[in-house]
């Protein structure tokens, strides 16, 4: 069976320097960070007191949410829903209204989540536990901490009647979403998908990783020099939140309503290391990632050397040195021939479930108004890299890019690969 | 506290869980909340949760699923105040 093409015709996102793709777009360009300090972290006693948070975006709740919608919604399901609804309108798709009883069935989501509605647990379901009061946590917690909060919530928003879920791998679940969704359309499953990922910027998410010792510590005063990815001065990532979702759409859907299109997705991998050959919970096996590079140029029928743009996974820890090297393997290629490369997590820092779906929505963006954004605080490249610097944009870098590619490697061993060529008319 | 300033204080917090809100300019003691003001049926738990805390009461599981119209629920509050 031939598997049909698959386009991405909408685009979505909130993230720490942006409450709309137009100001990511703007951002981007002008490397503008959004990591802050946050005092409550402080006052906690955390050791890395910056992160990456939406901010100033709740005056137009509103236009996206009804009054009972948000009695609902926890932060996670509220930046998937932005996410959502702008990569809807964004692909010039109708949005049925709710008194009506019309279901998009050809439509569907799969938007998944690296660790919930912790929000929610820790303001509702514990303490009301702790204190017997069983009935005070009302009737919205499980909807809210449910693994498939954000995609249920955005099914019900949009009237999806096709596949409607959430996947959840770590660090990979952005990426991982959109190779799924896109192998849905493939199959002609579906004709529109929603794809990406989101995550909360919740404390208690972020206790976790503080007490990993894996974040960023060392620049509490200097928050916008923080997320160092690639940097000799990088010790530990910044952890962020926000959503990024595409809209998916079959080719020949997409033609025939005359959607806008911005890219089409050519090849994509999905594999893991099974914590062998130095993988483990935490680390990547080297090999998985090389191969999972591999294996989606090879779906995508291109030579390493075709990709203009690689937006890498990149976090600002030991573990960056690695990639780089797992990029030239995977893609065949030289340190000199390394294509451009940068790390949106410069900007925003590490946004966990929401990465890979905030980064897919930074490449297209970089793809359609043609330029590779300033990786920031790379002034100090890792001497491991250095063979590489011609490669990486320490400064922005314009240019017309035809084929990027987007990878994540997550917690558990696994990795994602997604490879996009800009649409010429 | 009278029985009018309990339904407006009932019909305020039954407000942003109503999908029809064409039916709140004309709410009496009759109007059913869930099939006249399309409160989804889920949230009349929350909305019993508001009304403890609004009127500092307890309302036990029998009698919240007693209260169906705008009436009931004041009539119900009343007794306890």
């Amino acid at each position: 069976m031939d598997k049909r093409r698959v386009v991405v015709t909408g685009i979505g996102a909130i993230t720490p320097n942006a409450n709309s793709v137009e100001e990511f777009r703007q951002a981007l360009f002008e490397g503008k960070s959004g990591i802050r300090h946050f005092a409550q972290l402080a006052e906690h006693n955390f050791s890395a007191q910056v992160g990456g948070r939406p901010h100033g975006y709740e005056s137009k709740l509103s236009e996206y949410f009804t009054s009972e919608d948000l009695l609902a919604m926890n932060e996670v399901m509220i930046f998937a829903g932005i996410a959502g609804i702008d990569a809807w309108k964004d692909a010039g798709l109708p949005i049925i209204d709710r008194k009506t009883d019309e279901v998009n069935w050809n439509a569907g989501a799969i938007v998944g989540l690296g660790l919930g509605g912790m929000d929610t647990i820790a303001e509702k379901v514990i303490p009301n536990v702790l204190a017997k009061k069983i009935r005070r946590i009302g009737s919205s917690a499980v909807e809210q901490i449910m693994g498939s909060s954000v995609s249920a919530k955005l099914g019900g928003l949009l009237a999806l009647g096709n596949q409607v879920s959430s996947n959840s791998s770590a660090c990979n679940t952005g990426t991982e979403a959109i190779v799924e969704a896109v192998n849905r359309i493939q199959f002609g499953l579906a004709d529109i998908m929603l794809a990406g990922g989101a995550e909360s910027g919740d404390i208690n998410i972020w206790a976790g990783f503080d007490a990993m010792r894996v974040l960023s510590s060392k620049f509490n005063e200097d928050p916008e020099k923080a997320s160092r990815p690639m940097s000799a001065t990088a010790a530990g990532f910044v952890p962020g939140s926000g959503a990024g979702i595409l809209v998916l759409e079959s080719l020949e859907h997409a033609q025939k309503r005359g959607a806008r299109i911005y890219a089409e997705i050519i090849g994509t991998a999905l594999n893991s290391g099974g914590h062998r050959m130095g993988g483990s919970m935490t680390a990547p096996n080297a090999t998985s990632v090389q191969r999972a590079i591999a294996q989606g140029v090879a779906d995508a029928g291109i030579k390493g050397t075709d990709v203009d743009y690689i937006n890498g996974h990149l976090t600002g820890t030991f573990a960056d040195p690695y990639e780089i090297n797992n990029w030239r393997i995977g893609l065949g290629v030289t340190p000199e021939t390394l294509p451009h490369i940068n790390s949106t997590k410069s900007m925003i820092g590490h946004g966990l479930g929401s990465a890979g779906g905030m980064e897919a929505v930074a490449l297209i963006l970089q793809m359609t108004h043609g330029f590779v954004h300033r990786s920031l605080n790379t002034e100090d490249i890792h001497e491991q890299i250095m063979p590489y610097a011609n490669s990486v944009a320490v400064n922005r870098i314009e240019k017309e890019i035809k084929i990027a590619v987007k990878a994540s490697f997550g917690f558990g061993d696994v990795n994602g690969v997604t490879i996009y060529r800009k649409w010429e008319n | 506290m009278t029985e009018n300033e309990i339904k407006d204080k009932v019909v305020e917090i039954l407000k942003p869980y109503v999908r029809n809100t064409d039916n709140l300019g004309s709410v009496s003691n009759s109007t059913h909340i869930i099939t006249d003001l399309e409160v989804n049926s889920s949230r009349l738990v929350d909305v019993i949760l508001a009304f403890e805390d609004e009127f500092d009461i307890e309302v036990s599981d029998e009698e919240a699923d007693k209260v169906q119209t705008i009436g009931d629920a004041v009539a119900m509050i009343k007794a306890k105040i």
